[in-house]
């Protein structure tokens, strides 16, 4: 076989890896979500679907697999069939780029654990994740709903106004890695100060407050589900949705939730680095082994803590979101850019 | 450059809010008028939940109206039973003893805090935090399970009579009552620190829907929104029943008679409810519970068994076309029920069903003032306003 050969089947499974991951670490999160849900408000949960409730979400599917497949009868047809495909596929594609784990030499050739090793890795990701809100917008548009229209808007609207501020906390994150590579940030994150990590969260802590908070907006949840908002818009663009067409928005946002926890741990918490391994002999497969483990620890870690945000605040309204983030995320992030410049210049 | 831009047209959106919206609680409609998220206009169309009650009751005896009246506010029964009970006692002329006294308002003061339970967890699930309407839950679970203990069945309890109680409670009644009473707080406590200094709680509804005290008192609002409004008005006060005046509590009031502020009376209200139980049961006088009238009540099983005269008395009241009668003429009774003054007019022709009753119901005059308040505020602002007025359908729409 010739080397091309060899290398797309290699991609190819990866690609199936880390699809079958993404789609297993939704199940799992459907069911954390919903037990969490039970721990935190002092109940027990779904619990009476296999062992601890764990095959619940495998019940759900079935259940929406088995809907009737329902079309209001003024909406644009093709767009409301298309816009939560549209929505999934974005979710999925947008973790082609995280890094979830070193290299590793596997009968002579060198495997980067990665889908692809992207040089704009973070653009890449910025463009699609902003690509997803055309799936609310249009799904919201075409259900032909007054509660779905609103949703839609207001989503358009948080988009743009939380997308800018997370872009712009992590330009320090880029100014110390000197990159716009996933691999070189991590890289960066290896070193140490004496014993502390080098990890970004030490450097960039304002940047990192501002990433955590516009992301929970960009993952549209509690406390900046004004798409969603039940209460509010019933549950906005979602309202017409129903069967296997309703299950792929509800896949697609724990696939966002999965990759913007990733991207956190990618760029503030060292990605699949474990602090204070390299003294220790471990076999390279090992070591390899333990350092995705440690990024699926680290994943889940900020997955649980969503989980947790989700059920413990209230909800923004639509204004205070606005006014939360142009005037006090957006001068926080600039400051930040500003204050790492200057530090950067002072101690070369 | 600026004259190209062509003006955008715009025009306003009219939606439903209601009868089946996850924020109403209940079937009533709200057909609001938006400007993009802004409310222009609203209006509120009402019945989808009719019954018929006040109709109901002049095919009825004064005692089965009572299984009526405690469907009304499906959230505080009791508090309606033992109002109407105490609007027939007034009409009769006639005082329950003292225990039966301090039993109702036992029984009130509990039904008060599960229904500002289920008022503020509703307030707190619609603007978002789910859990604190959780906490809430668990512990009006342990009131349903006490009045079940007591009257036998959670909701619907038909436990007052005229004249008395179906039953003196069970043995171990004042243990449970004090075991709630001693651990409540802990709840209320919790939700205060998830919600009173949060900032989005406080951005959410500081400011919503304000009425002021003039307002408040012209539109004829009662209870919890009145005292936000900062009005210190409450019958269990000025007009005691059931032995108030015995008790040792307070009135809490507002200042800005907002959202915020209903939800801040309602938490202390909690607490002085809280207050009232545990004065109640440290002196719960012993004694019968009933009046001493076999005109009225049921004589006991033994004498209807054992004596003529039990027997003549039991058939009097049960049989159709009997029961007691009252005098003739109109009473108006009022009682502070938790979301305001529940009062019962009751037309009497001196026969055993009442000719006319009529119900203030606090939901519906409190809901009147609605549209006012939702005028120029946020489409996500109407949730927070209708679950603080705590608007209840079943009373709505009798």
């Amino acid at each position: 076989m010739s080397p091309f050969w060899i290398d797309l089947i290699i991609i190819l499974i990866k690609v199936i890896v880390v699809i079958g991951a993404l789609l297993g670490g939704v199940v799992v999160m459907v069911v954390v979500e919903r037990r969490g849900a039970g721990f935190i408000q002092e109940r027990l949960g779904p619990n009476r679907v296999g062992p601890w409730g764990w095959l619940q979400p495998i019940a759900d599917g079935i259940k929406l697999f088995f809907k009737e497949e329902f079309v209001p009868a003024q909406a644009h047809k093709l767009l409301y069939l298309a816009a939560p495909a549209f929505f999934m596929f974005i979710a999925f594609v947008t973790f082609a780029v995280i890094p979830f784990g070193d290299k590793i030499e596997l009968f002579g050739r060198t495997i980067q654990l990665q889908i692809a090793d992207v040089n704009i890795g973070i653009l890449y990701i910025f463009a699609f994740a902003s690509l997803g809100i055309y799936g609310i917008v249009i799904g919201g548009w075409a259900s032909n709903n007054k509660f779905s229209l609103m949703g839609g808007v207001r989503s358009a609207a948080q988009m743009i106004s939380y997308e800018v501020a997370l872009g712009l906390s992590i330009i320090g994150v880029l100014m110390i890695g000197q990159s716009l590579r996933l691999n070189d940030i991590i890289g960066v994150q290896t070193q140490y100060w004496s014993y502390l990590p080098r990890w970004n969260i030490f450097i960039q802590p304002l940047g990192f407050l501002i990433f955590l908070i516009a992301a929970i907006a960009e993952v549209n949840r509690i406390p900046f589900d004004l798409c969603e908002a039940e209460q509010e818009l019933v549950v906005g663009y979602q309202v017409e949705y129903g069967s296997m067409k309703f299950a792929m928005y509800y896949l697609g946002e724990y696939a966002n939730l999965i990759t913007f926890s990733a991207l956190i741990v990618v760029l503030f918490f060292g990605g699949w680095h474990i602090p204070w391994i390299e003294g220790l002999t471990i076999h390279p497969l090992l070591l390899a082994l333990l350092q995705v483990g440690a990024f699926v620890v680290k994943v889940f870690a900020f997955l649980w803590f969503f989980v947790w945000v989700r059920w413990t605040f209230p909800r923004f309204r639509y204004d205070q979101l606005m006014r939360f983030g142009w005037l006090v995320l957006l001068p926080l992030a600039i400051f930040n850019i500003l204050a790492t410049g200057v530090v950067m210049v002072l101690i070369p | 450059m600026a004259d190209e831009v062509k003006e955008i047209l715009t025009e306003r959106m009219v939606i439903n809010f209601g009868p089946s919206h996850p924020a109403t609680h209940g079937v009533f409609r709200n057909i609001l008028e938006l400007d993009g998220e802004r409310i222009l206009d609203a209006e509120v169309e009402i019945g989808f939940l009719h019954s018929g009650f006040e109709k109901l009751g002049e095919h009825r005896t004064y005692n089965q109206f009572i299984t009526i009246a405690d469907r009304m506010n499906y959230l505080s029964p009791l508090s309606n039973d033992i109002g109407y009970a105490l609007a027939v006692e007034k009409l009769l002329g006639i005082e329950v003893p003292p225990r039966c006294q301090y039993i109702r308002a036992i029984m009130c003061e509990l039904n008060r805090i599960a229904d500002h339970l289920v008022s503020v967890g509703m307030h707190a699930v619609d603007i978002g935090a789910m859990t604190v309407f959780l906490y809430a839950y668990k512990q009006r679970e342990i009131i349903y399970d006490i009045l079940e203990f007591v009257t036998g069945s959670r909701m619907n309890n038909s436990y007052p009579r005229v004249g008395g109680l179906v039953s003196d409670v069970p043995e171990g009644f004042e243990e449970k009552v004090k075991d709630f009473a001693d651990h409540f707080l802990h709840t209320v406590d919790d939700i205060e620190r998830l919600l009173t200094r949060n900032r989005i709680w406080v951005d959410r509804n500081k400011g919503i829907g304000a009425i002021t005290p003039e307002e408040a008192i012209s539109w004829g609002l009662t209870g919890p929104i009145l005292r936000a409004a900062g009005v210190e008005r409450d019958i269990r006060k000025a007009e005691p029943y059931s032995s108030y005046d015995h008790f040792d509590f307070e009135i809490p009031v507002g200042v800005r008679g907002d959202s915020y502020d209903r939800y801040l009376v309602r938490m202390e209200e909690m607490r002085q409810s809280n207050r009232i139980i545990q004065q109640a049961i440290a002196n719960l006088p012993g004694g019968e519970v009933n009046v001493d009238d076999p005109k009225i009540i049921l004589p006991p099983k033994e004498r209807v068994y054992h004596s003529i005269e039990g027997l003549i008395h039991h058939f009097k009241l049960i049989m159709e076309e009997h029961g007691f009668q009252t005098p003739k003429g109109e009473i108006y009774s009022a009682t502070e029920v938790p979301n305001g003054e529940l009062g019962f007019f009751i037309i009497s022709d001196g026969t055993n069903k009442p000719y006319r009753i009529h119900v203030r119901a606090p939901s519906f005059i409190n809901y009147s003032v609605f549209p006012q308040l939702v005028k120029g505020h946020m489409i996500s602002d109407v949730v927070a306003i209708i679950s603080s007025l705590n608007i209840i359908a079943g009373e709505l729409d009798r």
